[in-house]
């Protein structure tokens, strides 16, 4: 019994050690690792609204995917890696996230810029602009594979019959600000400006360019609403104060538990390594993003994952004070403790759901890390902490109580 | 779960220790000892300071056993009144004081309040909107350079130096881009140049700030309302309404101090003050639980009074450990975290030492308020105590 316990106890400590000397490099891998928010290593963060058009025509839905679509295309230009790009339709805005920029100026100045279409010939030269284009839209052509539609106004229908004319069998260009979307090459004078560009090989392809054609149109115009831009070295250095400060908790924790738990210390200590692994790799695998907030969050749930190991301990040395052994002290101490437990954390959990759902950025990105973290240091808790601690008594259940805080005399 | 429960699980686990006979505490106390269980003698000698006067006679709450021994297990029966005050070096009777710890409460809050309803918080721009730039220059520079730069380009704006003068943290209204740009390029003219990597600048438009007021108010009335929602159910409404109360004591704490020192807050703070809601919540749910337990446990007869002093005493190093171990973060958070978690760091300081105050001297104390009033014989046994 007492040698198949030191035993177990050996292994696992050893099995906590190899993981973390697993876990450290794998999680903290720049790339594949868990994902650093732009207030960690600089960035900027852009919050675009939309803006009605001076005839006062409502923003739809359909102007959204286009100005997403244009400023999606923009940012992926730009090379950023895991660029986020999301449209808010009920607020008509767009949020964008650039975290690790190495120039933030240019890419507001790029995002900001309205899309403008352009029907270029093979030199370059505009031959029309895109608001005479009416609609694109991706189909599939039985015999033509993907599509999209061009039709083109009244107007615009003429002028693209003239052009077709000249450059019929050349490629003319479609442009959006400078750039090259597609340059088909005219097979047919098209008279009655109902066209089709063919050779696409997804309907994805085809129905990117039908979105991004059809925005050279875009009737709203984009507003910075929100900006926030963090330097990249501030960024490292944010993160740097962070760990430290993670460090220093819970380098105190560990030694707080220590003096006044003893033994049992000992145990809460190794499952608050155990817990902190669980948090990170529970981040890691919802691809959450690690921000300043974050770290906050974390931390702070490290004090209260403690709280889990002082309130069944209170209760054990409770028992043990009333006369029980050790054994069957840490049993019902754990069993009572849980309902506290429990209660008085569902409280806190409370708080996270709330905060997580109706708080923005930052804000989220603190309450799933509480929230993770109030969930990890349950699960820990019944799990580890309580079979450690079982294996520990095992070893010798005659131990001197002092080794669990505890006096007889009193 | 009725004390019935735990006198079955722990007279399961009890005959399975034969340890027990070797360290018992009961043998080297000098107390007998019959069938494993404590006399009847040692509950009812201490049972004399809890109020009542009689030691002969048998609490009717009590079962008699066919060994002549009354109580049952010590772990269901749990520590007396007077064994919990022994333990304690430092006791004293808190729920007796009980009108003192009200007024210490009330010495912070009605400052607190009086400068809320006169001077208000000091909002920041993820409230009221603005620009936000903080810049840290090459060489040391003065606020008259910066306010002279502000003004070169038509703004105006508070300034605020730190670190040796390098840094400068500049509010104005919310800039567009255009004015943004020439603001950083007046800078960099007239003040010098500055790194473009320590650059952190927010800019929040009205409206996002007033959603984000709107949101924060809206999650503390819906947070309220699922606590007191939840403590109702898993206690009594008189726990939930006394838990509120000390939450709703917590949150003026901080929000009065940052109104009185005029503290900046922004949208961090908004996270501090909802957590310092769940989590001081947190501490008093602890006290509650024992309160619960130990009600449960009372006799006819009983003071009210007395055994939330003594559920109060029996959890104090509970109280005190856990809001030690969180303090001991939000401390490392607070001294080595980054610029813009200080606030909320602080804001959970506050919140979290005024948390632990009001769990352990106010919101048992309101429980015994609305108990003792509502209950004819105000010393006596409130009818609800739950099996």
């Amino acid at each position: 019994m007492r040698r198949r316990n030191i035993l177990k106890l050996i292994v696992l400590v050893l099995a906590v050690a190899a993981a973390v000397a697993l876990s450290i490099p794998k999680l903290s891998n720049p790339t594949s690792g868990i994902p650093l928010g732009l207030d960690l290593r600089g960035g900027v963060h852009l919050v675009l609204q939309a803006q009605p058009g001076a005839n006062g025509k409502p923003i739809t839905k359909d102007d959204m995917d286009k100005a997403k679509a244009i400023i999606a295309k923009r940012v992926n230009e730009l090379g950023v890696s895991e660029p986020v790009v999301q449209a808010d339709y009920q607020k008509d805005r767009i949020i964008v996230d650039l975290a690790g920029i190495k120039d933030p100026n240019k890419a507001v100045e790029v995002l900001k810029t309205t899309a403008q279409l352009t029907i270029r010939d093979p030199k370059g030269k505009i031959l029309m602009q895109g608001d005479e284009l009416k609609d694109a839209q991706a189909s599939q052509d039985p015999s033509q594979g993907y599509v999209v539609n061009l039709t083109f106004t009244p107007a615009g229908a003429q002028k693209f019959a003239a052009i077709t004319k000249e450059y019929l069998g050349q490629r003319i260009g479609i442009y959006l600000d400078n750039r090259v979307l597609t340059d088909p090459k005219v097979n047919v004078v098209i008279p009655n400006g109902q066209a089709e560009i063919t050779g696409y090989s997804t309907l994805q392809d085809a129905a990117n360019d039908a979105v991004l054609m059809r925005s050279g149109a875009l009737p709203v115009s984009m507003t910075i609403a929100e900006k926030r831009e963090v330097g990249a070295s501030l960024g490292v250095d944010s993160l740097h104060r962070s760990i430290n400060a993670g460090i220093y908790g819970l380098a105190f924790i560990f030694l707080f538990m220590l003096v006044f738990y003893r033994l049992p210390g000992v145990v809460a200590d190794f499952s608050l390594i155990v817990y902190a692994l669980i948090v990170l790799w529970v981040l890691w695998l919802f691809h959450a993003v690690l921000t300043l907030e974050g770290i906050a969050g974390f931390i702070l749930s490290i004090g209260m994952a403690v709280d889990f190991n002082i309130i069944i301990y209170e209760r054990v040395k409770e028992e043990i004070r009333l006369g029980k052994s050790l054994r069957a002290a840490v049993e019902s101490g754990f069993s009572r403790a849980f309902i506290t437990v429990i209660d008085a954390h569902v409280t806190t959990l409370i708080t996270a759901v709330t905060l997580y759902v109706l708080g923005t950025g930052t804000i989220q990105g603190f309450a799933l890390t509480l929230g993770i973290g109030i969930l990890a240091s349950l699960f820990t808790a019944i799990t580890f902490t309580r079979t450690v601690l079982r294996w520990v008594v095992g070893i010798n259940p005659q131990t001197n109580t002092r080794w669990y805080g505890v006096r007889r005399e009193a | 779960m009725g004390r019935k429960d735990v006198n079955r699980r722990t007279g399961k686990v009890g005959p399975g220790n034969g340890a027990r006979e070797g360290n018992s505490p009961q043998a080297r106390n000098g107390r007998t000892e019959t069938d494993g269980r404590p006399e009847l003698s040692v509950e009812i000698a201490q049972s004399g300071q809890s109020g009542r006067k009689d030691g002969s006679k048998v609490p009717a709450g009590s079962r008699v056993s066919g060994q002549g021994t009354v109580a049952p297990t010590p772990a269901a029966q749990g520590a007396s009144y007077e064994q919990v005050q022994k333990m304690h070096p430092l006791y004293f009777n808190i729920v007796k004081k009980r009108y003192i710890w009200f007024a210490l409460s009330l010495l912070v809050i009605i400052p607190g309040v009086i400068s809320l309803f006169t001077r208000g918080l000091n909002l920041g721009i993820d409230f009221q909107g603005g620009t936000m730039l903080d810049i840290t220059f090459n060489k040391p520079t003065t606020q008259g350079a910066i306010t002279r730069t502000l003004d070169s380009v038509g703004l105006s704006g508070s300034v605020q130096p730190s670190n040796g003068n390098k840094e400068v943290l500049i509010r104005t209204q919310a800039l567009d881009e255009q004015t943004r740009n020439k603001l950083l390029a007046a800078l960099q003219s007239q003040v010098g140049p500055y790194d473009a990597g320590k650059l952190q600048e927010d800019k929040v438009s009205p409206e996002i700030g007033q959603e984000l007021t709107h949101n924060a108010l809206l999650a503390l009335g819906i947070a309220m309302g699922l606590m007191l929602l939840y403590i109702t159910i898993r206690f009594q409404f008189s726990y939930a309404i006394s838990g509120i109360i000390a939450l709703v004591h917590d949150v003026l704490v901080t929000l009065g101090v940052f109104s009185l020192f005029h503290w900046q807050i922004d949208a961090p703070f908004v996270a501090a003050i909802l957590t310092i809601f769940g989590y001081s919540i947190n501490d008093t749910v602890v006290i509650f639980d024992r309160i619960r337990e130990n009600e449960a446990k009372m006799k006819r007869g009983d003071s009210y009074e007395d055994m939330v002093d003594k559920s109060v005493w029996q959890t104090m190093r509970r109280s005190i450990n856990t809001v030690v171990t969180v303090l001991i973060a939000l401390f490392s958070v607070f001294i080595l975290g980054g610029a813009s978690t200080k606030v909320f760091a602080l804001a959970m300081l506050i919140g979290v030492f005024s948390g632990a105050y009001s769990s352990i001297f106010n919101a048992s104390q309101i429980l015994v308020e609305i108990k003792t009033r509502l209950s004819d014989s105000p010393k006596g046994k409130p009818s609800r105590a739950r099996a």
